[in-house]
């Protein structure tokens, strides 16, 4: 399957936020989107929604993937949603992971977070959601 | 969602000061098509301080790098990074993990941190690399920064693309000839001697110095200084002689020459790629295997 668009590899930045130093899952994902071609920007933890954003606008991502095992998904999520907005780079593909109930998954998604993978989602999904949408927004914006 | 920039687009927003545009800019370099955007930019280059920094993986560059955007920026200057870490072979992927060190910067709007990926380009850059740094430097930020990946022996590439090289070392990895070798211990305008407080950081010292004492030095003496980036420790005197260097190249004239070097390792590296892109295009039109290896390639080339 293609991971290039315009002869690039798709990039995607992982990002763990707030105090929450379970990164496992973050390594996981970002070796499994390495592994499928990508190239993956780990920003190591405790790492705040403005960092995060500022983050994937200096690497020109086209997604971040946020993981949250500290049961603060209801905050954290939202702020990156925001910061995005009020950078004007609402064409970054924002998803998510972790340990989320799935009443506050369906909340996330119509705040405008693109997707959540709970866990027990096989790797291979996340690949695909990411080859997807990434691909749209790189189609788009080049 | 805004759809696909135009070139002119870009320009009048990377003119206005937005990282959005400098991120644009590179990333259209490293898919071959910033010939347009170089080439608007050119005449606003050679302000920037370039600063390479290379060395084995794990010997602290992005630590030191980010030390050294401290130094930068306490001193009120804006600084640039551009970050190499390998792809993979098999995947083309990559996981470039140099900005965990550099997080303090994240927020910082003077600082701008761009990691990329090797993309099977040999000698420790990535082929965009100079591409970044010309952007960058006309973007108007003070100092540039070029950390190489983890480098082995002779990735030398950075001496001509950066006018001052740094070459971090780590203490207890190998023995005195192993800073004998030729290579990267070659293009160093400074050593330094990361981990001070390794318990073998004196004895690299020592080796490096003795190694020094057995050459002349028609020019710049390269200098040796001791960190321990993770504590911030020798940062002041690295940044000093980098200062020192950049003030050498600058009495000396020698400037103009590394401004050449880079110049020319540039040009080296886009006919290169056009050169290979020629090639293999040849080859698969005309795979005969009929004739042997040096007469095919004669062949091939002749049609040039």
């Amino acid at each position: 399957m293609k991971n290039t668009v315009n002869d690039r590899p798709l990039r995607v930045v992982i990002a763990k936020a707030g105090l929450d130093g379970h990164d496992r899952g973050a390594k996981v994902i970002a070796r499994a989107l390495r592994d499928a071609g990508m190239e993956v920007v780990y920003t190591g933890l405790f790492q705040t929604p403005e960092q995060i954003v500022q983050t994937a606008i200096q690497e020109d991502a086209d997604g971040i993937g946020l993981s949250i095992l500290s049961g603060a998904h209801m905050t954290l999520f939202p702020l990156v949603v925001e910061q995005l907005r009020a950078q004007d780079a609402g064409d970054i593909v924002f998803f998510g992971g972790g340990t989320i109930p799935a009443e506050d998954a369906q909340q996330l998604r119509e705040l405008g977070v693109r997707e959540i993978f709970t866990p027990g989602a096989p790797l291979q999904d996340i690949i695909d959601f990411v080859r997807r949408e990434c691909g749209k927004r790189r189609a788009l914006v080049g | 969602m805004k759809s696909q920039a135009s070139d002119a687009e870009l320009l009048r927003d990377f003119d206005r000061g937005s990282q959005r545009a400098l991120a644009r800019a590179i990333s259209r370099a490293e898919s071959g098509r910033g010939g347009e955007l170089v080439r608007a930019l050119y005449p606003k280059t050679g302000r920037a301080m370039t600063i390479g920094l290379t060395g084995p993986p794990g010997v602290g560059k992005s630590t030191l790098a980010s030390g050294l955007v401290r130094k930068a920026r306490a001193l009120r200057r804006s600084v640039g990074v551009v970050s190499v870490d390998p792809s993979s072979p098999f995947s083309h992927g990559a996981l470039l993990g140099d900005r965990i060190r550099l997080n303090e910067h994240f927020t910082d709007e003077r600082v701008f941190i761009r990691s990329m990926a090797s993309r099977g380009h040999l000698g420790g850059l990535a082929g965009a690399t100079g591409d970044a740094v010309l952007m960058m430097d006309a973007f108007g930020l003070d100092v540039v920064l070029i950390e190489t990946v983890g480098v082995g022996q002779s990735e030398v590439a950075i001496a001509e693309l950066a006018q001052t090289t740094l070459v971090a070392l780590q203490p207890g990895s190998g023995d005195s000839i192993q800073v004998l070798k030729a290579g990267i211990m070659e293009i160093a305008d400074v050593f330094v001697v990361n981990k001070a407080d390794h318990p073998m950081a004196n004895q690299l010292r020592r080796e490096i110095r003795s190694m020094m004492e057995m050459l002349q030095w028609p020019g710049w003496v390269p200098e040796l200084v001791t960190t321990q980036a993770l504590a911030g420790d020798g940062i002041d005197d690295l940044w000093a002689a980098v200062e020192r260097h950049v003030a050498y190249l600058n009495e000396t004239g020698e400037i103009e020459q590394r401004r050449r070097e880079a110049f020319i390792h540039q040009v080296r590296q886009l006919a290169l790629g056009q050169l290979e892109r020629r090639l293999d295009h040849a080859l698969r039109e005309d795979a005969r295997d009929d004739v042997d290896p040096y007469e095919a390639a004669d062949r091939i080339l002749s049609s040039f």
